[in-house]
């Protein structure tokens, strides 16, 4: 079910404002990786370039090859659409279709993928709503609007909407900055249970987050404002924060700049 | 000074929460002269907006009332228009089904291809090509009726009768869409025209809403792995629809009150046909301006009673909008 | 398509491969439907534009469908047809819209002169060449002039009652009554008028009627125009200007509406270009005429619209080239005033922006 993902050489566009540059890495299946740094640096883009939103952005462009296992994501013929079903995302702020209830909110991904009845759409509905530790909470409101939840009640709802369609890995785009201290534990202690079964990548600003709750870190930087962000290392989140390689890495958490 | 006295006056006694507003504000800076003048004539302009609309209801409605009750025909299902007459018989069934008829007809043809148009340009056109197009579609929206009906009676009158002669060999059967060759200046022609006309309104509305769905939304849709079709049909439409209903409304009202544009390209006849295609049938608006100059005081009188009819219509449809984009204000509000 | 499995996930999930058309996919197909549905009229012996454009605009969306269905799959083909159909209402609508314009400018410019502009109809025939809208200009410049003299300061003070005073039950039935008066039609409004001045007052058609049932077109415009301008001023702008001890109305005059006048300006000139075109209460209340009448308070009076309307309403072809000369006149004044405002907007902009 989890794939690892292998980047090379990929860089990343707005326009003609070269936004990352040169970036290869590889996350491992069945972990959590995050990607920490400051702001600008280009850590989300490149999450967005993982599932292929990055070039829904007006202006937006990548070059460089994203392999999901075996095939490459940018390579002729790849359908965008479909990357994005194998490659679920959940964003900075929480996103419920304002329009659809919990349940319709969960279901949305697989009606797209065609008919099912009633009785498997509860089923997955179920399944995922417990995947995501909220089932119990929403149970006795399935039909009621998505958006009459808590801020960390709603997000946990996305993050049952993405995993609903059982996809590979599970990108998350600061998925608790936008959220009190007890919602993001909840959200914490979730990743801890997803990774059994995704591939994650994480983007976060909060490095005792990155800390808590990844395997593996990479840390991101720019040269300075206007220059393209770059990776400046990658390792086991420990050596990250007790040893990393790089000068830059250990200025920046502990505290010296960003 | 005269204007401060006067415009002053009839506030407190018709409205009692104002000056407990005005009072507040007046324990702080006392009473000072230029302010009070200011108020009034502000509060004075406020409230010469209400007495223009209750003066408008009530003087259509004297006339009007004056014209009904000399009717000897029912106002309501009368086919008769004969106010001159001895005894005076008129009534608006023909004007109220033309009415409607042409007006559905347009918003038929109109709001489909208006929303196409809105996600053309907020989705699917490049970014400056569907500026430019919003851009024009908005010069087009200021242009009067009058020219839209001099285009519709000498260049797309002789332009339908391909269109309706086709119609007429496929679905005259059903007698709806039957045409006997006359100029098509009849009531399909009208509604395709209002559909013109009121096509840039209700763009322009559609448009400024679709822009405004949240990027997140969007993204959400696009990242559960959906088509761009389907990003719209399950975040841009949802959060569009109820102002693509008040932008359809709004549409409507215009329609349903258009004059000229129907007066010259209509050839009316005082008579229900089954069929769209052949000339004949009137509207409220275009049987006013058409037997305005030949009527007398009490056909007047009557054309008075027509509009009043029109005006109810028009309020109901506008207000239905207003409440439409209110509860959307509400809902939205609730959200955030 | 989809058999009912229980895991959620589509069958072959192993590839993110998907066949997929070529880009020039959609152009091969509008070029196809184009020439098949011109094919099919010259073949059929339809000779009108609007019969093989509807057919190729199906054939190009039924194509779309069919060809993606078969190689690309449902939901593509959906989406194709969407795409296909949004672009059909574009070209659709673009046609007509086009076609307006085309032909005011084509047929307004045959007699559209010095001589038109300067002249009234005076006893021209309506079959004859000759003539002009010298009249019909005056009495539009008169009677629009007339109604924005009465609108503007009556639109302003009702928006500054709302923004800056306005709470309670009264400021809300204003609300609600301007947004009533935006929607009432013209027609409407020149009944009123004509029911109190004429019918009741006992007046006979002037200009100056004909400005009062504009008024009550144009005073929602202008407040709703207002009102938005107004709630754009920063409260800090007011909050300053009273700390230092100014009274009120002097902040409104001195501080909020000069923030804000690039805009209310703009709104008035919008308001202005919608009611130089509207021809019904002109037609029930100023009546036209062929002559020149400079006085709006007595006798009926020429309006641009309104002389288009009797032009047309002559039926010859002379009629018909000073009709179209004079809607193109019409366009031009309504467009530059609209351009002319926009461009206030823009250039005031960034002023009440900060």
């Amino acid at each position: 079910m989890a794939k690892r993902i292998d980047v090379s050489g990929l860089n990343a566009y707005y326009g003609s404002f070269l936004a990352i540059e040169d970036i290869s890495m590889t996350v491992e299946p069945r972990s959590v990786t995050a990607f920490i740094g400051p702001s600008g640096c280009g850590k989300s883009t490149f999450l967005r370039t993982l599932n292929r939103m990055h070039e829904v952005t007006p202006g937006g462009r990548v070059d460089g090859k994203v392999m999901l296992d075996d095939e490459n994501l940018y390579g002729a013929g790849i359908d965008p659409v479909a990357v994005r079903r194998e490659v679920g995302m959940v964003f900075q702020r929480p996103n419920p279709f304002p329009t659809m209830s919990v349940y319709d909110n969960v279901a949305a991904g697989l009606r797209l993928n065609g008919k099912y009845k009633k009785s498997q759409l509860d089923d997955v509905v179920e399944k995922s709503l417990r995947g995501a530790n909220l089932w119990n909470e929403v149970k006795d409101r399935l039909n009621k609007p998505g958006s009459g939840l808590s801020g960390g009640q709603q997000q946990r709802l996305c993050i049952a909407r993405a995993i609903a369609v059982e996809p590979n890995v599970l990108l998350m785009d600061e998925p608790c900055s936008a959220l009190d201290p007890i919602s993001t534990l909840a959200i914490e202690d979730l990743i801890g249970e997803l990774k059994e079964r995704f591939t994650i990548v994480i983007v976060t600003h909060n490095m005792q987050q990155a800390a808590r709750v990844s395997d593996r870190t990479a840390f991101f930087n720019l040269a300075a404002v206007g220059q393209p962000g770059k990776l400046i290392e990658i390792d086991e989140t420990e050596r990250i924060f007790s040893n990393p390689s790089v000068q830059a890495t250990e200025d920046y958490i502990s505290g010296r700049f960003g | 000074m005269d204007i401060t006295t006067d415009t002053q006056k009839p506030a407190p006694s018709s409205t009692p929460r104002p000056p407990a507003a005005g009072s507040k504000r007046a324990g702080r800076g006392v009473s000072r002269p230029g302010d009070r003048i200011f108020v009034g004539l502000s509060r004075g302009s406020g409230i010469l907006v209400l007495v223009i609309m209750a003066a408008i209801a009530a003087f259509l409605t004297y006339r009007a009332v004056l014209a009904i009750g000399e009717d000897e025909a029912n106002f309501f299902t009368s086919f008769e228009w004969n106010p001159t007459g001895s005894p005076p018989e008129f009534g608006i069934a023909v004007l109220a089904y033309g009415t409607v008829v042409s007006s559905i007809i347009a918003m038929a043809i109109a709001v489909p291809i208006s929303v196409g148009i809105a996600l053309f340009i907020t989705h699917y056109a490049p970014r400056k090509l569907g500026g430019l197009i919003g851009y024009v579609i908005d010069l087009l929206a200021a242009v009067p009726s009058i020219v839209y009906g001099l285009w519709g009676a000498l260049v797309l009158v002789p332009h339908l009768n391909g269109l309706y002669g086709w119609l007429d060999e496929y679905l005259g059967w059903t007698r709806i869409f039957e045409w006997n060759g006359g100029a098509g200046r009849s009531l399909l022609t009208v509604g395709i025209l209002l559909a013109i006309m009121i096509l840039p309104i209700i763009t322009n509305v559609s448009r400024e809403v679709f822009r405004q769905v949240p990027r997140m939304h969007e993204e959400a849709a696009l990242a559960l792995g959906a088509t761009r079709w389907e990003v719209i049909r399950m975040s841009v439409l949802p959060f569009g629809r109820s102002g693509v209903i008040s932008a359809s409304m709004l549409g409507l009202g215009r329609a349903l009150g258009e004059t000229m544009a129907v007066a010259m390209v209509l050839s009316p006849t005082f008579d229900i046909t089954p069929s769209l295609l052949d000339p004949g049938g009137g509207t409220f608006a275009q049987n006013i301006a058409s037997k305005f100059n030949e009527a007398t005081q009490m056909g007047r009188d009557a054309l008075i009673a027509s509009g009043l009819v029109l005006f109810v219509i028009t309020l109901l449809v506008n207000g239905g909008a207003r409440m439409i984009i209110a509860r959307r204000k509400e809902y939205s509000g609730a959200n955030a | 398509m989809s058999n009912a499995t229980l895991t959620p996930a589509p069958k072959n999930r192993s590839s993110l491969r998907a066949a997929t058309l070529p880009k020039w996919f959609p152009w091969a197909v509008a070029a196809g439907s184009v020439l098949l549905g011109l094919g099919i009229s010259t073949a059929a012996g339809l000779n009108s534009s609007i019969q093989w454009a509807l057919i190729a605009a199906v054939l190009f969306v039924a194509g779309s469908y069919g060809i993606s269905a078969r190689v690309e799959g449902g939901r593509q083909a959906k989406d194709r047809v969407a795409t296909s159909m949004v672009w059909v209402a574009f070209l659709l609508a673009l046609i007509p819209l086009l076609s307006l314009i085309w032909e005011t400018v084509k047929q307004g410019v045959k007699v559209l002169d010095g001589y038109f502009l300067t002249h009234s109809m005076g006893v021209v025939g309506d079959s004859e060449p000759g003539g002009g809208i010298y009249h019909a200009i005056l009495g539009t410049l008169e009677q629009v002039g007339l109604a924005t003299l009465f609108s503007v300061p009556v639109g302003v003070l009702t928006a500054i009652y709302l923004v800056e005073y306005g709470r309670g039950r009264l400021a809300k039935a204003v609300t609600f009554f301007v947004d009533v008066m935006t929607g009432i039609p013209s027609i409407v409004a020149g009944l009123f008028v004509l029911s109190l001045w004429v019918l009741i007052l006992d007046m006979g058609p002037s200009g100056v009627a004909g400005s009062f049932a504009l008024c009550i077109l144009m005073i929602p415009v202008v407040v709703r125009s207002t009102e938005e301008m107004l709630k754009l001023v920063p409260n800090e702008l007011r909050e300053a200007s009273l700390a230092l001890g100014v009274p009120k109305w002097r902040t409104i005059l001195k501080v909020v509406l000069p923030t804000s006048i690039g805009g209310i300006v703009t709104g008035v000139m919008l308001a202005v270009a919608r009611i130089t075109g509207e021809t019904a209460p002109v037609l029930l209340l100023v009546w036209g005429t062929d002559f020149i009448n400079a006085n709006p308070f007595q006798d009926p009076q020429e309006s641009l619209p309104m002389y288009i309307y009797l032009q047309y309403g002559a039926g010859s072809d002379a009629a018909y080239d000073r009709a179209w000369a004079a809607a193109l006149t019409l366009i031009a004044f309504i467009m530059i005033l609209n351009l002319a405002a926009r461009g206030i907007a823009r250039w005031k902009a960034p002023k009440t922006g900060r």
